[in-house]
């Protein structure tokens, strides 16, 4: 005699719970109960909470929750082939460029990439204390024979970025356009930014093989698209009004109004943007080695794998340079960004 | 002020009543987020304080029927908060109406497609602004030369045309320098040039100078009129003070509340104001620098009177006429247009106009 017995025989439905009599696998739990034979009364002090695995003691047709989450499973997998014929040729390119750029990063001699690097560095920012810095940098991750994997990371990194910001800021303009359209994603954006990273690692291994690149690139993209999006809606909606109007009043086109004004005006925000995106693909870069992204996030692993705690920490004040590298160059571009529109 | 500018006042108020560039119709403006509902309850004579009380509507304008003369200056006047910014945006419809017609050479706005409103922005309304409203990121010569390059001519052709109204704005040889270095009054030289560039007829000013230091806004008001002596735009200007107002209009609109209280000849509205509301205003005039020999003389009947202490142009100021007689209130003089005598003034019927009428009464006009 099952606590919830009582219920289904008030509202009527112990005719729908034999139906589905079945003498199906039982839980270790159950087992046990049988095996006391105890057909005891529960006191009131001891009444189990309605979970689905109670009420299926009382009634058969009620799922347990192992029966729910297998569920799920099934329906995920369901609909994951149909998925995959849609999302795999999309994503396809996406496979091909991390790899493009980790063969070409990893394949250009150390000199000629460094010489790069600082080259866009001063370009970026025309901030010669911050190429030194930069310059610093890479020397000494070199030095510590961890040149490769920071530039594996970095090459994911310039990867999906530019791809967050390719879509990012599109899609931060629509929402800047349109009230329905940003309330319907905000809730989304929240999502994705408050999600444990590790959640959304899930879905995605069971839709893409986790010897595809495009796995963690898919996963980075949707981790660091956020801010970019974000900030873009609130430059562009921060454009000064009295601007606006003046554009509309010498009947300027949306288009024109857009490229020639808003974009412009709203462009220190969206580089604020950019900038948080490139630390938080950096961020979960070092995630993503879980499955299977390069660089120096797999040291990180390697080091709590095999309690090497040199590898660990020595790697971990890899990333945290290769952090303030990004940080310090994209901000020093921001503020030169924002030094020429000061008004 | 000074005599110089007396001077360019007087060629621009001789301009006899023009044809009509753009006529208001019947307009009415309600905000909020029934405004049938709201119109129907103005209509039936509730007033703003009480559609927003009980209705939650904001009577931005109401009944307003203005007719703007093609080349001349439309000043429209009112305390903050009267609906001054929501009548200009009317025009070239960067507000939309809730009921009423905007003709423009004749044809009503309101038909016009989204194309034809772009149109019609470009090319014939430009628009100068109070807070200047260039665009931070484009230097002064790019702003002025906005309103052509939208409408996608020869890059060349804009920078010399730019080039020519920033030297006629008095800015020369800033062209390359970024809005944000100049100062106000400069800013809001380059809002005129670039209103100026777009070559239209029509040129709406929203409290153009309200944001400009007193001395500058002088500078401001006197380039205003010098420009206008050349180009004869059909300007409508929007301004809080008075005393701007009396300065640069050929016919002015006073608005209290989103309605029209008064409007007409600017001597006229001084002379014989017809509301207690309006009395008040123009009650801190300095009347002797804004009457003129034309609003206050005697219409003249046969021949000049002989003993006449000398002639005055029926344009002077009342002031110059008081420097002239030197004090003296026996004078008087024969009151000339275009050097033909056309009335007589003395000296005691000008003291009388200078004192402001304090209650309504009738026949002001001929004191
Ligand atoms: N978008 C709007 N929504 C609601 N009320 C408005 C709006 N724009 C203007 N108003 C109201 O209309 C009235 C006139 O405003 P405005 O034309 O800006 O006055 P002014 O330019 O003479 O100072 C004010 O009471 C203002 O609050
Ligand atoms: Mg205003």
């Amino acid at each position: 005699m099952a606590a919830y017995d009582w219920f289904f025989d008030t509202v009527g439905l112990r005719e729908w719970c034999n139906a589905s009599k079945s003498e199906g696998t039982m839980s270790m739990a159950d087992l046990l109960a049988k095996a006391k034979g105890g057909a005891s009364e529960t006191s009131w002090w001891e009444v189990p909470f309605p979970s689905l695995d109670t009420l299926n003691k009382s009634c058969d047709s009620v799922m347990r929750t192992r029966d729910f989450t297998a569920s799920i499973e099934q329906a995920f997998l369901g609909v994951k082939d149909n998925l995959k014929v849609v999302l795999d040729p999309i994503t396809q390119p996406l496979s091909w460029m991390l790899d493009g750029a980790l063969a070409l990063f990893v394949g250009t001699p150390w000199w000629l990439l460094i010489a790069l690097i600082l080259m866009l560095t001063y370009y970026a920012s025309r901030n010669v204390l911050v190429t030194i810095f930069v310059a610093f940098s890479f020397f000494l991750l070199a030095f510590i024979d961890h040149y490769t994997y920071a530039v594996q990371t970095l090459s994911i990194i310039f990867v999906c970025t530019i791809l967050s910001v390719l879509f990012g800021v599109p899609l931060g303009i629509a929402m800047s356009k349109s009230n329905t359209f940003q309330r319907f994603t905000i809730p989304i954006l929240d999502m994705l930014q408050t999600l444990p990273s590790f959640v959304y690692l899930i879905p995605l291994i069971f839709l893409f093989s986790v010897t595809e690149s495009k796995l963690y690139g898919i996963a980075i993209i949707m981790y660091a698209i956020v801010p970019v999006v974000r900030l873009t809606d609130l430059g562009i909606r921060l454009v000064d009004k009295d601007v606006i109007e003046a554009a509309d009043a010498f009947g300027m086109t949306s288009r024109q109004k857009l490229f020639g004004v808003e974009i412009p005006l709203a462009l220190p925000n969206i580089m604020a943007g950019v900038n948080q995106t490139i630390m938080m693909a950096l961020a979960m870069v070092v995630i993503a080695s879980l499955v299977s992204a390069p660089g120096l996030g797999t040291l990180v692993l390697r080091g709590i794998r095999n309690l090497e705690l040199g590898v660990g920490l020595v790697s971990g004040f890899a990333i945290v340079l290769l952090a303030v590298v990004l940080d310090r160059v994209s901000k020093a571009s921001l503020a030169r960004i924002n030094a020429a529109q000061s008004h | 002020m000074g005599m110089d500018n007396v001077a360019t006042e007087n060629t621009i108020n001789t301009a006899p009543s023009a044809p009509a560039k753009v006529v208001i119709r019947d307009l009415f403006k309600i905000f909020g987020s029934d405004p049938k509902m709201g119109l129907q309850q103005v209509r039936n004579g509730v007033n703003k304080t009480d559609l927003l009380d009980q209705h939650g509507q904001v009577l931005g304008l109401r009944d307003i029927n203005v007719e703007m003369g093609e080349g001349q200056i439309t000043v429209i006047m009112g305390l903050s908060g009267s609906g001054k910014s929501t009548l200009i945006r009317h025009l070239n419809r960067l507000i939309e109406p809730t009921a009423g017609e905007i003709l423009v050479d004749g044809v009503d706005v309101m038909s016009y497609s989204a194309t034809q409103l772009r149109e019609l922005r470009q090319s014939q309304m430009s628009m100068v602004f109070q807070k200047f409203a260039l665009l931070p990121h484009r230097t002064v010569l790019q702003n002025a030369g906005m309103a052509m390059r939208i409408r996608g001519d020869q890059e060349d052709a804009i920078n010399a045309e730019a080039a020519k109204w920033l030297d006629r704005v008095g800015l020369q040889g800033v062209g390359n320098q970024y809005p944000h270095q100049l100062s106000g009054g400069m800013q809001q030289r380059v809002g005129i040039a670039r209103a100026l560039t777009s070559n239209a007829p029509i040129m709406l000013m929203d409290e153009a100078f309200s944001a400009l230091d007193p001395l500058i806004r002088t500078d401001m008001q006197n380039l205003l009129l010098e420009l206008q002596k050349d180009l004869h735009k059909t300007i409508v200007f929007i301004t809080h003070d008075l005393d701007e107002a009396l300065k640069i209009a050929d016919h002015l609109v006073i608005l209290k509340d989103g309605h029209i209280v008064q409007q007409g000849e600017p001597q006229d509205i001084l002379l014989n104001p017809s509301d207690p509301y309006i009395e008040d205003f123009v009650g801190d005039i300095n009347r002797a620098r804004v009457l003129r020999a034309r609003s206050v003389m005697e219409p003249l009947v046969g021949e000049p009177p002989a003993d006449a202490q000398g002639q005055v142009d029926h344009d002077d100021t009342l002031e110059s006429i008081i420097a002239r007689s030197g004090g003296d209130i026996s004078h008087g003089y024969v009151v000339t247009k275009d050097n033909v005598p056309v009335g007589t003034l003395n000296m005691t019927a000008l003291l009388k106009a200078l004192v402001p009428r304090i209650s309504s009464d009738s026949g002001a006009r001929n004191y």
